[in-house]
């Protein structure tokens, strides 16, 4: 057997829900229950919910502050290479390097690099752009961005488990239970 | 995100609530969806746009005959070397700061009736800032050698000079420009994704796809999207101070009377945050009429937005009331003669009749019925516009128009070809939000159905 195939035929097995609540204790009962490798999905933020995913490290805001303080040291860089190395100006004998003068644009590019990091680094953290994901096989999926809260174990989990998986959504009364097909 | 809640925003007090009762998950994304993916073409859109895109034609003709002529076909001259321009670009700019204030800077204080506003006070921002930008960029006479602001290795041997504030202004705007433009996409990207899942035209669905790369609201993705956007809350708002202080620079930092004060940062701060909340009411009253939005925007919202109007109003007079102080209080003739001469001289009507619209008509508004009439909120944010307005030209055109030697005093009048760009870009800044509330939710369907799970279970 090639390691490539997929341990399972489908993506996964997908629940859906009304309430954001309802998600939140759906997804808690996944998390005690093992699994490592599931999603939830819901037309809003829900913090309840958030709570209850398979930790991931925090990475953006570090990124952001590192991108922050090059935009900064390269603003300042910027201005006191050409101010004083490249093209001196003087002006009245008053000094080249005259810092407090460079302030508002190292400000300036620090918040344009933080904020560009933080735009792009979120949408490629979380690997966006990305058109085609078996998620959107499901027909009911659609209402994922309108009023419904899904939560999807993966096959991929070492738990995983056509019948026991399935039995553990089917507890949770979801409004529909549906195979998600890659 | 955890909000406060506040008990009246349940309607309990006799405040109205920040969202009319009754409005489920499914019925605020078919409300506000429906909006942009079946645009009804009704006469009032239809009027507006003609009216607004001939304007902004008028715009186009004006920069055409601009990069022809030369700025000589404006009026400004000496010693009036700044006039329309300048006065122009700060008004926009300004207009501009109430959608990022109400974006970044009501979600940390945890205003959540600013929900309901923020995508097109947002909106508002980046016309208003292209507006903006484009005064000064056509200014520089040769716009095609703008270029030349930014730093780049060149063979001509000259670098900026950064200890300009004119540089920073560079700097400034074009960081405000690209923040405010991600900061309005990143909110959009779940909204894009609602557009993508109910649009059935099969270019729609193609384009608002494209767009929504793909979201599909996971919770690992909502995690860190909120800290993206809380993130973006939190830069924005020093930008957004920094940006209006930084336009102030322009004129502090020069020696001319009028001027040259320490209290222009925050009274220029205080005067944008005005002018942006009076366009933003000018925008949404009729808006929320005509696409029957009172349910999401109520009048709380209009009320809330009033009451901050007024106290930057009263800053905005502090700011006045100081310039005269100081103009005495400095001891030098060149203030004082300044002042006299901007308030009796030969252009003080322009001084008085920014007192009127700025300080005495807003007063009004101390008055509970006047913040809850929204034919008398639009007058008065019509009123303040003008106001502020006008606020540019006395500091800009009194401050020059008497120099320091009176064999070079020379009186400023306008050109039709200054009134035709003035009034272009309010039709390009029309013309684009018309476009806007015709393809582009304009409330955020995201957060409102936020703000109703908020609403009916209070915090959690």
């Amino acid at each position: 057997m090639n390691e490539n195939t997929p341990k399972h035929p489908i993506h996964g097995l997908m629940a859906e829900f009304d309430t954001p609540e309802q998600l939140a204790a759906a997804a808690e009962r996944v998390k005690n229950d093992g699994y490592q490798h599931y999603d939830a999905y819901m037309p809003f933020p829900v913090e309840a919910v958030e709570d209850q995913m398979p930790k991931r490290g925090p990475y953006l805001g570090w990124l952001i502050l590192i991108a922050g303080l090059c935009g900064m040291f390269s603003g300042l860089g910027l201005q006191t290479y050409i101010a004083v190395y490249y093209f001196p100006m003087n002006i009245g004998g008053r000094p080249n390097f005259s810092w407090p003068q460079f302030i508002p644009i190292t400000f300036e590019l620090s918040i344009l690099f933080a904020a560009g990091t933080a735009v792009f680094g979120m949408i490629l953290l979380n690997g966006l752009p990305r058109p085609y994901h078996p998620v959107f096989n499901v027909d009911r999926f659609e209402r994922a961005s309108n009023d419904r809260f899904f939560i999807c174990v993966e096959s991929e989990d070492p738990k995983f488990d056509m019948e026991k998986t399935r039995d553990l959504l089917a507890s949770m009364n979801p409004l529909s239970l549906s195979e998600v097909p890659y | 995100m955890e909000r406060l809640q506040s008990p009246d925003v349940r309607g309990i007090a006799p405040n109205p609530p920040v969202l009319a009762k009754g409005y489920t998950y499914d019925a605020i994304t078919e409300k506000i969806s429906d909006l942009s993916l079946n645009p009804k073409l009704t006469r009032g859109w239809l009027g507006g746009f003609s009216i607004a895109i001939t304007l902004a034609g008028c715009m186009v003709v004006a920069i055409i005959h601009l990069l022809f002529t030369g700025v000589g076909i404006w009026g400004n001259n000496q010693p009036v070397g700044w006039a329309f321009d300048i006065i122009n670009f700060v008004w926009w700019i300004g207009i501009g700061h109430a959608g990022t204030l109400i974006s970044a800077i009501l979600l940390l204080l945890k205003q959540n009736w600013r929900t309901s506003i923020n995508r097109f006070a947002e909106a508002m921002t980046i016309f208003a800032v292209a507006c903006a930008g484009l005064y000064p960029l056509l200014h520089t006479g040769r716009p095609w050698l703008d270029y030349w602001l930014f730093p780049f290795p060149n063979s001509m041997g000259v670098q900026q000079q950064f200890r300009s504030p004119l540089l920073w202004d560079v700097f400034a705007i074009s960081t405000y420009a690209s923040v405010s433009a991600l900061y309005w996409f990143v909110g959009l990207i779940p909204d894009l994704a609602v557009l993508r899942d109910r649009a059935v035209k099969p270019v729609a669905r193609k384009i608002y796809a494209i767009l929504a790369l793909g979201w599909r609201g996971s919770a690992q993705h909502w995690r860190r999207y909120r800290i993206a956007y809380l993130v973006l809350a939190g830069l924005s708002t020093p930008l957004v101070l920094s940006v209006h202080t930084i336009v102030s620079f322009d004129f502090a930092e020069s020696l001319i009377p009028g001027w040259h004060t320490t209290i222009f940062p925050p009274y220029f701060v205080a005067g944008a945050i005005y002018s942006g909340f009076a366009m933003v009411l000018s925008l949404c009253i009729p808006l929320r009429k005509a696409y029957g939005l009172e349910g999401f925007i109520t009048a709380r919202h209009l009320n809330n937005m009033a009451k901050v109007m007024l106290a930057m109003g009263l800053v905005v007079g502090y700011g006045y009331a100081m310039e005269a102080f100081m103009a005495w209080y400095s001891g030098s003739p060149h203030e004082m003669g300044m002042f006299i001469n901007r308030t009796t001289g030969p252009m003080a009507w322009s001084y008085w009749a920014l007192i009127a619209c700025n300080i005495v008509i807003p007063q009004t508004l101390w008055l509970r019925r006047a913040r809850r009439s929204t034919l008398w909120l639009f007058i008065i944010s019509i009123v303040v516009n003008v106001g502020m307005w006008l606020e540019r030209f006395v500091i800009i055109v009194t401050s020059l128009y008497r120099d320091f030697i009176p064999s070079s005093w020379h009186t400023y009048v306008p050109t039709i070809w200054d009134f035709a760009m003035f009034f272009g870009t309010i039709g390009f800044f029309l013309t684009l939000f018309f476009l806007f509330i015709r393809y582009v939710p304009v409330i955020s369907i995201a957060e409102m159905r936020e703000l109703s799970h908020e609403v009916e279970h209070g915090h959690h």
